[in-house]
């Protein structure tokens, strides 16, 4: 995690503002190849399976704004996708609330939650945060497989996609699709600011050197927990969406399988870059559609994915091509 | 009323039971986390790959050779497993694990995890994921004894009583022995145990071998109790982590005494309200995180 | 002085790395069977480093360590203390704090058949056989530094790097040490001192290293260090 600021370090004056100026040109191409994707995208791909892609980039985004831009490792994030999912489909399918207000009640809950594990995680560090994580979102787990209303073993199922507005019938693919689209952008643009906030200059800070930050006198936890609730809020947005474009909510999203693909997919893409999650996303979701022949074979490729990811390529895929092309901040 | 303490008593001898895996998974994490600052997560797909060596022994690899009458019993899958398993994690350490020290401690959490996965996959794809039952328990320890509150499995009892003399040899090794006093200096300072002109990296790869032989050793008590399943590490390992927070990796005993513990609190938890057994270590690491953040046994920085 | 009869330990043009930072920069020491030399210098200047460096401490190093005619630059840091029979005292005593006094004394592995035996030790140091019971870090600064040095001569080392000391020590403690050193040379122990002191290091060495900004940069003998006494101020002064 530390490779790409030991790097960034190592940089004199000059050629540090030409990185800044090819990292600025960097980033819009990135922007118009983002927005171009999300638009073109469902005109040559099932609209579903783009819909799936965009659930999961959202939620590695938000995953990577805490263990990229923070520096914590949540093995737990599952529990706010998941719980998120379960409580949008409950809330839309039993009390028949519109479809944009259930995720964003979904959303709700997966912060109150966030606030919950966050405020008890950060009281350890490092490998101990990522265990504590594991632990308390298997409450969760258990939650979603005892309590009355999330379906056991079978899930949430049959939760209407409902209007929009009351007037844009999403059963509709391409109004879904759009809908999806529209949280998915609106998701990222809060991410990114974010990270470009002081805000989010203080959560660098923090990643790069805690007793530093605690030195100039910043309220380390406060902000930690800030990130992680921001985070888990996020996670809860994508776990929501998820359950109205599938309409459904299983134990799968809450399981701890969950939590390591999410990570999976921030490192593979690239930790604390900024398009990195999404494109971790697409390749690790698309890899289990044109791997779903292998059956469980799936499992080891996803393991060995881990392994050489780690022993081989921790700057992951936008992180090493932006190396490459001297780009510090894609 | 006497009933009660009947059951209670019952329940705990059962909660106890599960209480010797989680203790002896613990210790192998706090010793490998001691010396090499890294949780191992395979270590409970590694429990797995010990019981699935002894099912293999007993039930598989007659018919593999085409030898249709060799069954390898209990007794020496007992000491196979573990060897097998811990050279499996020396492997590990040496290959993978050992390219990762200078880096965040975070990566071989993530390394380690990867291989659970792998491991995990491979039983699910030979393997019914429902279980196997294990059929190769010795003659010997079929039956149950009469423990006077209850009648008790014997394999069982023998299982919990072989565990706790595992756990305090181990224990008395590294707190009484030669070895022992090597090995807490290399958790302290390595690099100037390698200055004296021991051998550290090799201490490092044999360490990381016992812990995960351990972990194998486990598994293969763990076979006739439970069914033989590939996902029955995958579970087991995150109470340990729980465990792990309760305890607090400072101590050895400390790992020892919180598993066993903390199988006995989950035992009678399912007399006095079943549903929360499942999630009643969680949530009594939520309170350790409220009152004493270092573990119970741990020391705070 | 008598002129050294073989040179025991060799430095030349030694550099050292800790990660990417380039620490030595070229040291050249060395140091007869029998002598002492110290290495004089502020902190920093890499003292500690060129021990460290010596017995394989450091992220990469490169150059020529030989000793007693072998080279050691390439050599894995678990065998360099016994093919060089050396023993280390680190600085701040390298005390291990979850073991024992005995088992901190028994902890590095004999080198050689030529060590002091336990005995020995209890007789040299009487104040370790009282605490040899006690954990490393209950003891005092001075037993710490007493187990530290005694540890390696148990071991049967010839070459002793001792780093700092004397330091925080009260003045009795440094008077016990001086004597040891003393007894330590007439047994025939080659030394290398790192200290700070130069009133404790002055009057037992051979000869000065004053190493800068990794660098060795001026060398006494021990009979030119009177008339040399502003040069030295000059370098050690803060």
């Amino acid at each position: 995690m530390n490779d790409a600021v030991a790097d960034a370090g190592d940089l004199s004056a000059a050629a540090s503002t030409g990185r800044s100026q090819r990292s600025r040109v960097a980033q819009i191409l990135m922007w118009v190849a983002l927005i171009a994707a999300v638009v073109v995208a469902p005109f040559f791909l099932y609209p579903v399976f783009v819909m799936q892609i965009l659930c999961f980039a959202l939620f590695a985004c938000a995953f990577n704004l805490l263990i990229g831009f923070t520096g914590l490792l949540s093995f737990g994030h599952a529990a706010f996708f998941g719980g998120a999912a379960y409580v949008a489909g409950h809330v839309i399918k039993v009390w028949g609330l519109s479809p944009l207000a259930g995720i964003l009640v979904g959303a709700l809950a997966a912060a109150v939650l966030g606030y919950l594990i966050g405020a008890l995680a950060i009281r350890r560090q490092g490998i101990y945060f990522a265990m504590i994580t594991l632990a308390l979102a298997q409450i969760v787990y258990f939650f979603a497989l005892q309590l009355p209303f999330t379906g056991g073993e079978n899930g949430l199922q049959g939760i209407p996609r409902g209007h929009l507005f009351g007037i844009i019938d999403l059963s509709q693919p391409m109004a879904m699709y759009c809908f999806v689209a529209a949280i998915f952008l609106i998701g990222f643009l809060i991410i990114y600011r974010t990270v470009h906030s002081p805000f989010g200059q203080v959560l660098q800070a923090i990643r790069e050197n805690e007793p530093r930050a605690l030195s100039l006198g910043y309220n380390i936890d406060r902000f930690k927990l800030m990130a992680f609730v921001l985070s888990a809020t996020l996670s809860g947005v994508a776990g929501g969406t998820k359950a109205v474009v599938f309409q459904f909510a299983s134990l799968t999203d809450v399981h701890w399988q969950t939590s390591g693909e999410v990570i999976l997919m921030t490192l593979l893409g690239g930790m604390g870059t900024i398009f990195g999650p999404a494109v971790g996303a697409v390749t690790i979701v698309t890899l289990q559609h044109e791997l779903s022949f292998m059956g469980s074979w799936v499992q080891v490729v996803i393991g060995a994915i881990f392994i050489l990811c780690v022993l081989l390529f921790r700057r992951g895929i936008v992180g090493e091509i932006g190396r490459m092309l001297r780009v510090t901040s894609v | 009323m006497d009933v009660n303490i009947k059951l209670i008593l019952a329940q705990a001898m059962l909660g106890l039971n599960n209480g010797v895996f989680y203790a002896m998974l613990s210790l192998g994490l706090a010793i490998i986390f001691g010396l090499l600052n890294v949780i191992n997560f395979a270590h409970g797909a590694l429990y797995m790959t010990g019981a699935f060596v002894a099912l293999i022994l007993y039930s598989f690899l007659g018919v593999w050779l085409g030898m249709e009458w060799l069954h390898i019993g209990f007794w020496p899958a007992l000491i196979i497993a573990p060897l097998v398993v811990g050279s499996f994690g020396m492997l590990i350490e040496r290959l993978l694990l050992r390219w990762l020290y200078r880096y965040d401690p975070i990566y071989s959490l993530l390394l380690t995890f990867g291989v659970a996965l792998v491991l995990q996959g491979i039983f699910i794809n030979y393997f019914n994921v429902s279980g196997t039952p294990y059929p190769g328990q010795p003659e010997s320890l079929r039956g149950v004894v009469n423990l006077g509150f209850m009648v008790f499995p014997k394999f069982r009892l023998f299982a919990i009583v072989f565990s706790v003399i595992v756990c305090f040899a181990v224990w008395f090794v590294i707190e009484r022995t030669r070895i022992g006093s090597v090995l807490r200096a290399g958790t302290e300072k390595p690099e100037l145990v390698q200055a004296f002109g021991i051998n550290v990296p090799l201490m490092v790869t044999l360490t990381f071998g016992f812990g995960t032989g351990l972990a194998g050793l486990a598994g293969v008590l763990a076979a006739p109790i439970y069914s033989v399943s590939p996902l029955m590490g995958a579970d087991l390992i995150i109470v340990v982590f729980a465990v792990v927070v309760i305890g607090g990796m400072g101590s050895i005993l400390g790992a020892v005494v919180s598993g066993l513990a903390l199988g006995l609190i989950e035992g009678m938890t399912k007399v006095f309200y079943a549903p929360a057994a499942s999630t009643v270590i969680f949530f009594l690491m939520v309170v350790v995180l409220l009152v004493r953040p270092a573990g119970l046994f741990g020391r705070q920085s | 002085m008598n002129a050294p009869a073989e040179d025991y330990l060799r430095i030349s043009d030694l550099h050292a790395w800790y990660g990417e930072s380039h620490v030595l920069h070229g040291i050249d020491v060395t140091l007869g069977k029998g002598e002492i030399i110290t290495l004089l210098g502020r902190n920093g200047a890499g003292r500690t480093t060129t021990l460290r460096s010596i017995m394989g401490m450091v992220d990469r190093r490169s150059g020529s360590i030989q000793i007693d005619g072998e080279e050691m630059i390439n050599m894995p840091a678990h065998r360099i203390a016994p093919r060089g029979l050396i023993g280390y005292c680190p600085e701040e005593r390298g005390i291990f704090a979850t073991l024992n006094a005995e088992e901190n004394l028994l902890l590095p592995p004999a080198l050689s058949s030529g060590g002091m035996s336990l005995d020995e030790i209890y007789d040299m140091f009487p104040n370790l056989l009282e605490a040899r019971r006690r954990m490393g870090t209950s003891l005092s600064g001075g037993e710490q530094q007493m187990l530290a040095i005694a540890r390696i001569l148990r071991t049967g080392a010839r070459l002793l790097l001792l780093d700092e000391i004397t330091e925080g020590l009260a003045p009795v403690i440094v008077k016990t040490l001086d004597t040891v050193t003393r007894r330590l040379k007439e047994k025939g122990f080659t030394i290398v001192l790192v200290e700070q002191n130069f009133r404790f290091a002055a009057p037992l060495a051979d000869r000065h290293y004053v190493i800068e900004h990794g660098r060795v940069v001026d060398c006494f003998e021990a009979d030119q260090v009177e008339a040399n006494m502003d040069r030295l101020n000059h370098y050690l002064s803060v």
